[in-house]
C-alpha cells in the first residue's frame, strides 16, 4: 500500500493529516500488518486532551496489545465510531476509512518534526532489513 | 505421515452438544429424601424476593445424561494421564492417584473452616506439618499457606516486602523485573502499589549483574527473579545480586515456579532469597484440573515474619495447634479462611511419598531436559547456551527461514501425539519453544518425543505445509480467534438455537 | 520410587547420551557451597498405604460423627456421588489450561456451560470461568468497578462477611482504595439504607452487599439499585450462599456479582478450594478479570470454543492486566457445572424450598426456648442469628459434649452484638437432628452459670 503524500509519519506507526486547525490520525499500514487481525480499538472520548508523544489509546489483536502515540498535541473532537462494530477495517483500510481520531491542533507547528512519505517508506525499509539481518 | 507417527493420536470424534440442548421439562438427574419438616410458603415471608419458578434456563436432563455429557467432553482433552505435556515452566508431573483419595476422606473433605479448633486438630496438624516441610525444602524461616495461587502468592509476597519496608519508615516506589519475567510478576506488582522497572537480560538470558548495580537505589522495594530462570538457566551470581540488593535496603523476592530443578539439591533461602513463593499445582503435584485450583504459599525469612497474613498457625503450651487471628503487623488477609486446604492435602501427601528422597524427582526432572536438549540441539536453534537445568528453551529461528513458526510446530505436535510446548515465552526469546519433560516421563517418552520434534523438523524443511495447517487428527482444527474476541459469544441463550454439534 | 518411571540402566543410558558421567554434573552451575550434600530431613517415604493411615489418623482427630449448624460462608449440602465420578476421570483432572483449544474441548465447552449457568442463576449477562472464591471475586469486583468510574471510594455495609470485607482492605490499602464501612439497621440485620444514601458522594465507585448477608439476612437489593446508580456508582452484590438463588430473585439490578460457588457441589474442605465468579453486564466484559470461553467455528464451520478476549489477562498486558489472576479453580468450577446440572431447574428449586423450610422449622423450634430470639427481622433464607441469654460460647462448650456444633458467636467481630450466634439449617440435617440441637441448647441454658 503506498503512502500518501499528505500525510505525516511517526516512529511508532501513526500518521496524522492536517486541514487548517483540525488533524485527522490513524495507524499506517505497516501497523496492522504487525498487528495481525484487529479485534478491538480503545480510544479517547471527546473533549479528551491529548500530548504529543503520549500514549492516548490502545489496538488489539487477539495476542496484543499495542498502544498508540499521539503525533501531535490538541483537543479530541471525534473518534471514529465505525470501528466499534468493525474494527477489521484498520486492516483493510488504515489510511482512510479505519482513521482514529480528530483533533483541534493546540500546536501545528509540531509536525514538521515527523517524517514525510518518503522517509517514512525509507524507514521502514530500514526495519526490514534489520529483521532479516 | 501415518507411518512416521508412533503414537496413538487419534481424538474421539464423538458429536456433543450442549447440556442445554439436550434439555426437556421434566427430566431429572439427581433426587433429594423427602422434607421430614413441614413445607414453609415462600411467598408469604418472601414477598417480592421471592423467586417462584425456576432458573430459567437451567437444564433438565437425566443421570445418565449427566454422565454420557461429561464422559464424552473429557475424552475431548488431553491430560497427563494420556502423556507428556513439554510445557515450559508448568511442571506438569503425574498427579498420583492417593493424593485424590486422602483429599476426600470423611473427616479431611467435610471440615467446617469455622468450626471449634478442638475439633480441627487434625487439619491444624496436617497444615503444621505441610509448612515444616516446605521450610526445609526452601531453607526459609517463616510461611503462610494462605494464597490460592501462585500469582496470589506473589501478591503476598510483594505486600510482605511493602509491610516490611513500610514499618522500617520507607515502602520505597518501584519493583525490578526481569524482561523474561512471567506475566504475573509486572501485573502483581502494579496491585501491591509499585511502579514496574524492567530490567534486560544480558546476551547469556541472565540478570544483567553489573545493570542491577547501577539501578539499584533507596527507590527500589525489590527485585523479583526466577531462579532457574524462565530460561531453564541457574542464576549463578544469584548470591552476589542478592548482596547489591541489601546493601541498598532493598529484598530479593524469588518466583518459586521453576523449583522442580532445586528441590532436594540447593535451597532458595542459602542463596539470599528473603521471600519467595511456591506452586504447589506445579512442584509439589497436585491436580491443574483444566486450569486449577492451585495453591501459592509464600516463604520468607524471620525479618518478615510479623507482617504473615493472619491466621497464623501456633503451637500453645499445652501442646495443641490454634489458628491465631489477633497479629498486630499483619498485612491482613489475601482470602477467606486459611488456604485452599483441599491442595495443601494433596501436596503433604506428595511430600510423604518421597521423604529425604525428593532429590531423585528433581535429578530424573533435569536428566530428563538435558536428554532431549542434547537430542534437540542443532535440530532447532539454541539460543542461549548456557548449561539447562529442568526446562531448555529453543528458538523457530531455523524453521521460520521456510515460514514455519514455533506456534505451528506445536499444533504439529499434537498430531504426532503430544500436547504442545510452552510457546512464545519468555518473551527475550522471540519464537520460543520452551520444554520442560519433568520427571514423570520415561526414557520411552522421551524418545517418541525426540522423534517427533524432529520429524516435525524435517517436515518444515520439506514440507512445510503440512506443518503450517496443523493440526489435522483433532476434531475441531484451527479455530477462530478473531471473530471470537470481535464478537464474543460467552455464553448459550435459549433464543438461539442454531445448529447444534454437528 | 513409584512416580518415577527410570529404571538405574536407563538413566546410566541416559547420562551416557548426554555425555555426563553422573547426574552431579548437570547441576555444576550452582556454586558447589550451596548444593545440599546431606537429605533434607523429611517425613517419609511413605507407602501408599502409610500415607492413607497417617491421613485417616488426622481425620479421627477432626469432627468426625458432630452434626454442625454453622454456616458463615461455608454451607454443608448434599453432593451426588457422579461430581466425583467424573472429576476424577483422568482427562478433566489432569488437564491443563486449555490455551491449545483443539485438544481441550472438554474443558472449554464446560467453562462455557458454567458461565451460562451462572448467568442464568443470577440474572447477569456474562460471567468469568472463575475467580480463586467469594471473598477475592468480591476484591476484584470492586476493582472492577475501579476501573470503569475512574473513581477511588467505596462504600461496604458492614453486614458483608467479616473475612471478605478484610481481603478487600488489604488489597484496598495498596491501591488507593478509600473504604467505608455502612452500618445496618439494628433491629432489621439489613443494612441502613438512609446512612448509605448519605454516604454516597460524586466519588464512590461501588457499593458493596452481600445477600443474603453474614447474619443470613436478605438486601433489598431492587430498591438499593436506583440510589446507588444514579450517582454513577455501581452496585455490587455478593453472594456467599448460591443456593439461595433457588428461592429468592436474583440481584439482576446489580452491576457486578460476586459469587461463591462452593454450595453447588463442593465439599467445605476446611475452607478451600472454592470457586468464585464475577458476572456482570455485556458493557463491562473488557474490564472484567480471570478467563472468559468463547464459542466460535473452526475452519470446517464446526462449533468450538477458546479462551477469549486474552488481552485483559497478565500474559499479555503484564502491568495493564486487569488482575494478576493465572490459575483459577477450573476443576471446582467443573463440579459446581456438574452439580448443577445433575440439580436441574426442579432439584434446585426442592433443595433450596427444603433448606428454607427447616431453617423455618429450627428458628420456631428455637424460639420456644424461654430467653431465645431471632435477632433480626428481616427474611432469611438458611441461615440466620440468634439471640441467646448468656455467652454463645458458654452454650457451645455444653452442645460440643453431645457432639453439635452450635451457633457461630459473632461478638469477636461484631461486639455490639455480644451473645448472638449464626445458625444455619441445610437440607443435609434431618428434623432429629435438629430437635436434639434445640434440645440440648435448651437444656444448656438451664445449666447453672
Amino acid at each position: 500500500m503506498p503512502y500518501p503524500e499528505k500525510y505525516r509519519y511517526t516512529k511508532d506507526h501513526e500518521w496524522i493529516r492536517a486541514d487548517g486547525g483540525v488533524a485527522t490520525i490513524g495507524i499506517t499500514d505497516y501497523a496492522q500488518h504487525e498487528l495481525g487481525d484487529v479485534v478491538f480499538v480503545e480510544l479517547p472520548k471527546p473533549g479528551a486532551k491529548i500530548e504529543a508523544g503520549k500514549s492516548f489509546g490502545t489496538v488489539e489483536s487477539v495476542k496484543a496489545v499495542s498502544e498508540i502515540f499521539a503525533p501531535a498535541s490538541g483537543e479530541v473532537m471525534e473518534a471514529n465510531a465505525a470501528l466499534n462494530d468493525a474494527p477489521e477495517k484498520i486492516n483493510s483500510d488504515p489510511h482512510g476509512a479505519a482513521w482514529l481520531i480528530k483533533i483541534r491542533l493546540a500546536n501545528p507547528a509540531e509536525l514538521s518534526a515527523l517524517m514525510d512519505a518518503a522517509a517514512y517508506e525509507a524507514f521502514i525499509a530500514d526495519k526490514g532489513k534489520e529483521a532479516s539481518a | 505421515m501415518t507411518e512416521r507417527i508412533k503414537k496413538a493420536s487419534r481424538h474421539t470424534n464423538q458429536s456433543e452438544g450442549l447440556i442445554f440442548e439436550k434439555s426437556s421439562p421434566g427430566k431429572r438427574a439427581f433426587e433429594l429424601p423427602p422434607l421430614d419438616v413441614p413445607l414453609a410458603d415462600p411467598a408469604k415471608a418472601l414477598g417480592a424476593l421471592h423467586r417462584s419458578a425456576g432458573v430459567e434456563g437451567f437444564p433438565e436432563v437425566s443421570e445418565i445424561e449427566v454422565i454420557r455429557h461429561f464422559t464424552r467432553l473429557s475424552t475431548w482433552n488431553y491430560a497427563i494421564d494420556l502423556g507428556m505435556y513439554p510445557l515450559g515452566s508448568c511442571t506438569m508431573k503425574y498427579n498420583p492417584r492417593v493424593n485424590e483419595f486422602v483429599a476426600r476422606l470423611d473427616g479431611i473433605a467435610t471440615e467446617h473452616p469455622c468450626q471449634p479448633q478442638e475439633l480441627s486438630q487434625g487439619c491444624l496438624k496436617i497444615l503444621r506439618q505441610l509448612e515444616k516441610c516446605l521450610l526445609e525444602i526452601t531453607g526459609m524461616d517463616a510461611i503462610t499457606l494462605q494464597p490460592a495461587a501462585g500469582a496470589q502468592g506473589e501478591l503476598t509476597g510483594l505486600l510482605l516486602i511493602r509491610a516490611y519496608l513500610e514499618k522500617k519508615g520507607n515502602p520505597r516506589k518501584k519493583v525490578l523485573i526481569p524482561d523474561s519475567a512471567h506475566g504475573t510478576n509486572p501485573a502483581t506488582a502494579v496491585i501491591a502499589g509499585y511502579e514496574v522497572e524492567n530490567i534486560k537480560s544480558e546476551s547469556h538470558g541472565q540478570i544483567d549483574v553489573e545493570k542491577l548495580r547501577e539501578i539499584v537505589t533507596e527507590d527500589v522495594a525489590a527485585l523479583m527473579i526466577t531462579n532457574p530462570s524462565t530460561l531453564g538457566i541457574f542464576e549463578e551470581r544469584i548470591a552476589e545480586i542478592a548482596g547489591i540488593l541489601h546493601a541498598k535496603g532493598a529484598l530479593l523476592y524469588m518466583d518459586g515456579a521453576n523449583m522442580n530443578a532445586l528441590a532436594g539439591v540447593a535451597r532458595p533461602g542459602d542463596l539470599g532469597v528473603d521471600v519467595m513463593h511456591l506452586n504447589l499445582h506445579k512442584t509439589f503435584s497436585t491436580p491443574h484440573g483444566g486450569g486449577g485450583p492451585g495453591a501459592g504459599p509464600v516463604a520468607t525469612k524471620r525479618s518478615l515474619e510479623p507482617f504473615l497474613p493472619v491466621p497464623v498457625l501456633v503451637e500453645r503450651p499445652d501442646g495443641k495447634l490454634a489458628l491465631e487471628s489477633q497479629r498486630k503487623d499483619s498485612i491482613g488477609k489475601v482470602r477467606a479462611f486459611a488456604g485452599n486446604f483441599g491442595v495443601l492435602v494433596r501436596a503433604l501427601a506428595y511430600i510423604l511419598a518421597y521423604g529425604p528422597g525428593i532429590r531423585q524427582a528433581t535429578e530424573d526432572a533435569v536428566l530428563n531436559a538435558n536428554y532431549i536438549r542434547k537430542h534437540l540441539e542443532g535440530v532447532y536453534d539454541l539460543p542461549y547456551s548456557l548449561p539447562s537445568m529442568h526446562e531448555v528453551v529453543f528458538s523457530d529461528s531455523i524453521q521460520k527461514k521456510n515460514g514455519v513458526n514455533t506456534m505451528d510446530i506445536a499444533k504439529r505436535l499434537i498430531d504426532y501425539g503430544f500436547h504442545p510446548y510452552t510457546t512464545a515465552f519468555p518473551l527475550i526469546v522471540p519464537g520460543a519453544l520452551m520444554i520442560e519433560p519433568t520427571e514423570s516421563e520415561s526414557k520411552e517418552e522421551c524418545d517418541l518425543f525426540i522423534d517427533a520434534m524432529r520429524a516435525i523438523a524435517e517436515e518444515a524443511a520439506t514440507n512445510p505445509q503440512i506443518v503450517k495447517t496443523a493440526p489435522h487428527t483433532t476434531r475441531v482444527g484451527r479455530l477462530d480467534e478473531v471473530t471470537a474476541a470481535r464478537k464474543p459469544i460467552l455464553r448459550w441463550k435459549s433464543a438461539s438455537r442454531t445448529e447444534a454439534a454437528d | 520410587m513409584r512416580y518415577l518411571p527410570k529404571s538405574p540402566a536407563e538413566r546410566q543410558q541416559m547420562l551416557a547420551a548426554i555425555g555426563a558421567n553422573s547426574i552431579d554434573e548437570l547441576f555444576s552451575e550452582i556454586p558447589e557451597r550451596f548444593r545440599l550434600r546431606e537429605a533434607l530431613s523429611l517425613p517419609g517415604p511413605l507407602s501408599e498405604p502409610e500415607i492413607i493411615a497417617y491421613f485417616k489418623d488426622r481425620a479421627a482427630e477432626n469432627s468426625v460423627g458432630y452434626t454442625s449448624f454453622v454456616g458463615a460462608g461455608v454451607y454443608n449440602h448434599v453432593r451426588s456421588v457422579v461430581t466425583d465420578a467424573i472429576l476424577q476421570r483422568g482427562e478433566f483432572l489432569t488437564s491443563y489450561t486449555p490455551y491449545q483449544a483443539e485438544i481441550a474441548q472438554g474443558t472449554l465447552q464446560a467453562i462455557f456451560e458454567f458461565q451460562t449457568l451462572m448467568c442464568q442463576l443470577t440474572g447477569q449477562e456474562i460471567a468469568n470461568a472463575s475467580m480463586y472464591d467469594g471473598s477475592t471475586a468480591t476484591t476484584e469486583a470492586v476493582l472492577m468497578a475501579e476501573r470503569l468510574t475512574g473513581r477511588r471510594h467505596v462504600l461496604v455495609a458492614r453486614s458483608v462477611h467479616p473475612e471478605y470485607r478484610l481481603v478487600l482492605r488489604t488489597y484496598a490499602k495498596n491501591s488507593g482504595l478509600q473504604v467505608e464501612e455502612i452500618p445496618y439497621v439494628a433491629a432489621v440485620g439489613t443494612v441502613d439504607t438512609a446512612a448509605l444514601k448519605a454516604a454516597i458522594k460524586a466519588d464512590v465507585a461501588a457499593v458493596v452487599v452481600q445477600s443474603p448477608n453474614y447474619f443470613g439476612a436478605i438486601e433489598p437489593v431492587a430498591a438499593l439499585a436506583g440510589e446507588v446508580q444514579a450517582s454513577g456508582a455501581l452496585l455490587v452484590v455478593a453472594v456467599a450462599e448460591a443456593v439461595s438463588l433457588g428461592l429468592i430473585r436474583p440481584p439482576a439490578e446489580a452491576d457486578i456479582v460476586a459469587m461463591e460457588a462452593q454450595s453447588l457441589g463442593l465439599p467445605p474442605s476446611y475452607g478451600g478450594p472454592f470457586a468464585g465468579v464475577i458476572a456482570s453486564r455485556e458493557k463491562f466484559v473488557r474490564q472484567m478479570p480471570g478467563r472468559l470461553a468463547g464459542q466460535t467455528t473452526d475452519g470446517n464451520g464446526r462449533r468450538g470454543f477458546v479462551l477469549t478476549l486474552a488481552t485483559r489477562e497478565q500474559h499479555i498486558r503484564r502491568e495493564k492486566a486487569t488482575s494478576n489472576i493465572c490459575t483459577n479453580q477450573a476443576l471446582c468450577a467443573l463440579a459446581a457445572t456438574v452439580h448443577m446440572c445433575l440439580l436441574g431447574k426442579e432439584g434446585l428449586r426442592e433443595i433450596a424450598h427444603q433448606n428454607f423450610s427447616k431453617a423455618q422449622f429450627a428458628l420456631a423450634e428455637l424460639e420456644k426456648i424461654p430467653g431465645v430470639k431471632r435477632a433480626f427481622s428481616a427474611p432469611f433464607f438458611n441461615e440466620f442469628t440468634i439471640e441467646l441469654p448468656r455467652s454463645v460460647r458458654i452454650v457451645n462448650a455444653h452442645l460440643v459434649r453431645e457432639k453439635i456444633i452450635g451457633p457461630l458467636a459473632i461478638g469477636s467481630d461484631f461486639p455490639e452484638l455480644s451473645k448472638r450466634g449464626l445458625v444455619c439449617v441445610t437440607e443435609t440435617a434431618p428434623r432429629t437432628e435438629i430437635e436434639r440441637f434445640v434440645a440440648a441448647l435448651r437444656r444448656a441454658l438451664e445449666q447453672p452459670i
